[in-house]
């Protein structure tokens, strides 16, 4: 065993950007682990990616041909199975993306493979070592994988830099089998709203802490005084108190303001993936281990009700 | 209709936890449970299904030390049918794989019609336990299920799994099937204290892994990962704490804000 596995993901005709960063931690490690870099692509079409992926460093990208247009986990299960039997790596590389989840878990618990989810860190003592958070993100663990000769690792998007160049590497194509068992109907877009809350240079964003729906007006004024627009986190959207157009996180909408200033929010992992690239992050929350203090600019323990309050004050006329 | 639901009682650290001194881990008497928030949804898409197929079963399955029993009564009292809890303590800290293979054997048992698991755990953040389960019980899956509608006379599932960004993939799945179920696909019941009393009398069993044939050298050869230490987060630049009273904070804030926005 040795060397190292990537694999890339694309959605609807279009390499997914985590792709890159995967490719680039594994350019990180690949001195270190010793071997061969692969990249694979598994999909309608796979060969179409090949030159994006082959950066300097990448040996050889792999192409799958799958019966399915679009993904789907069993295929990609298969698929994956088939190409660690032929490839023996000692580190195989996912996104921890919606897409990876649904197939990466299952490969594992299938070989027996070492395994990790949510990485964030990643090292070479020999075999590799991965970081990722615990309780909720209030701790970090670092983990080793004894008796694993091969670890399948899932890694955050966005924590890893992105390997650039490309056509670099030898493409070849790759024939494994894995069938279907769902049926694709399609897509379909979550309701565009009234607002696109990623073109304000100025969100105030409020979450669980605000605690009743009735709350919710209070912060819709506070934002219009401020000249702010209102975004929220995924609670308020799940209690149905709110369209999910204003939802900022993973599965919603990615923002990147002037200011941020957050109300309420503890900072899951899957928030903070959608706004930490904000220019200027302030945080007001109750808890002083909020992750969210983690990536804010400014942060204050303090209730938010009485907080704004005050900036209605500052705000008002 | 046969469901069985896994849950998880998770763990909720105080503000003043300390970490333990011979070992990756945290002081227990800092940690308060508590059902995982993503189960009760999954729960809920259970019972409304029993409830419209107007029979079948709904078994709770945890894997989880004595805590775990509160958790499993409150299903109980939402309107499950029985609980099993199974563990002995060196699954303490097990990683996602170990617990699937425990799983496996638990829910595999049972022959179920549909396995519905939460998308993840509020404490571990896997995201991985279900699928991984789906893999040793050879049933097709879907992640992060935002709808389902279930056909009794096909004996499918149509449902929808919510990708990053806000798009949606509708997909058929026939069933037996392992779904995760997404917050926010319903809205989920409490329950009443009459409930909560009657639960009491219902079927709550508890195990350990060897009763269901895992032993342990299965349940270490099942790991996929080992804790090597357990620090607080790097705090990266960390946040410039405002101090002082509420308005205090909120002029300061105004201040911040009028000059970012102008700059």
């Amino acid at each position: 065993m040795s060397g190292i596995l990537v694999v890339a993901e694309s959605r609807r005709g279009e390499l997914r950007e985590v792709s890159l960063e995967l490719v680039g931690a594994a350019l990180a490690l690949k001195e270190q682990a010793g071997g061969r870099l692969a990249v694979a692509m598994i999909g309608a079409e796979a060969t179409g990616y090949a030159d994006a992926l082959g950066a300097p460093g990448v040996d050889e990208v792999l192409t799958v041909e799958a019966p399915a247009a679009d993904f789907e986990a069993h295929v990609h299960a298969g698929a994956l199975e088939a190409l660690i039997a032929q490839e023996n790596p000692a580190l195989v590389l996912l996104g921890h993306t919606i897409d990876a989840l649904g197939f990466g878990p299952a490969v594992a618990a299938k070989l027996g493979l070492g395994f990790a989810s949510d990485v964030t860190a990643l090292g070479w003592e020999g075999r590799p070592v991965a970081s990722r958070g615990a309780y909720g993100g209030k701790l970090q663990v670092e983990l080793d994988f004894p008796g694993k000769d091969t670890v399948l690792l899932l890694l955050r998007a966005g924590a890893f830099e992105a390997a650039e160049g490309s056509g670099a590497a030898t493409v070849r194509a790759v024939e494994t089998a894995g069938e279907p068992r769902t049926e694709q109907l399609g897509f379909r877009e979550v309701e565009a709203g009234d607002v696109d809350i990623t073109k304000a240079d100025f969100l105030l964003s409020v979450g669980r802490g605000i605690e009743e729906r009735d709350a919710l007006s209070q912060f819709e004024e506070l934002a219009e005084k401020m000249g702010a627009t209102l975004s929220v986190s995924r609670p308020l959207v799940d209690a149905g108190w709110i369209s999910n157009a204003r939802q900022v996180g993973q599965s919603g909408k990615t923002v990147k303001p002037k200011v941020y200033l957050a109300l309420g929010i503890s900072g899951a992992v899957q928030h903070l993936a959608g706004m930490q690239n904000a220019d200027t992050i302030i945080a007001v929350n109750t808890d002083p281990e909020a992750p969210i203090f983690r990536v804010a600019d400014y942060g204050a323990v303090a209730d938010l009700f009485d907080v704004a309050d005050g900036l209605a004050e500052q705000f008002g006329e | 209709m046969k469901i069985v639901v896994p849950v998880k009682q998770v763990a909720v650290l105080d503000e003043e936890f300390e970490l333990l001194e011979d070992r990756p881990g945290v002081d227990p008497d800092a940690i308060d449970w508590e059902l995982n928030e993503w189960d009760d949804f999954s729960l809920e898409v259970a019972l409304r299904l029993r409830e419209a197929e107007g029979q079948g079963e709904v078994v709770v399955i945890s894997v989880g030390g004595e805590e775990s029993e509160e958790g499993l009564r409150a299903c109980l009292a939402k309107g499950a049918d029985r609980a099993l809890r199974v563990w002995e303590d060196s699954l303490e800290g097990a990683d996602p794989l170990a617990v699937a293979r425990v799983l496996a054997a638990a829910v595999g048992r049972e022959s179920p019609d549909l396995v519905l698991c939460g998308v993840q755990s509020s404490d571990a953040v896997n995201s991985a336990t279900g699928v991984a389960l789906a893999a040793h019980l050879d049933l097709p899956r879907v992640a992060v299920v935002t709808a389902l509608d279930y056909d009794a006379g096909a004996g499918a599932a149509t449902v929808e799994r919510e990708l990053e960004g806000g798009l949606i993939e509708l997909l058929r799945v026939r069933l037996p099937a392992l779904l995760t179920i997404q917050t926010g696909i319903n809205e989920p019941r409490y329950a009443n204290l009459r409930a909560i009393k009657q639960a009491k009398e219902k079927p709550l069993e508890a195990m350990a892994p060897s009763d269901l044939g895992v032993d342990e050298d299965a349940l270490a050869a099942a790991a996929g990962s080992r804790v090597r230490s357990m620090v607080p987060p790097d705090p990266g630049g960390g946040a410039e704490m405002l101090n002082g009273s509420a308005s205090a904070v909120a002029e300061r804030i105004a201040e911040i804000v009028k000059e970012r926005m102008s700059g």
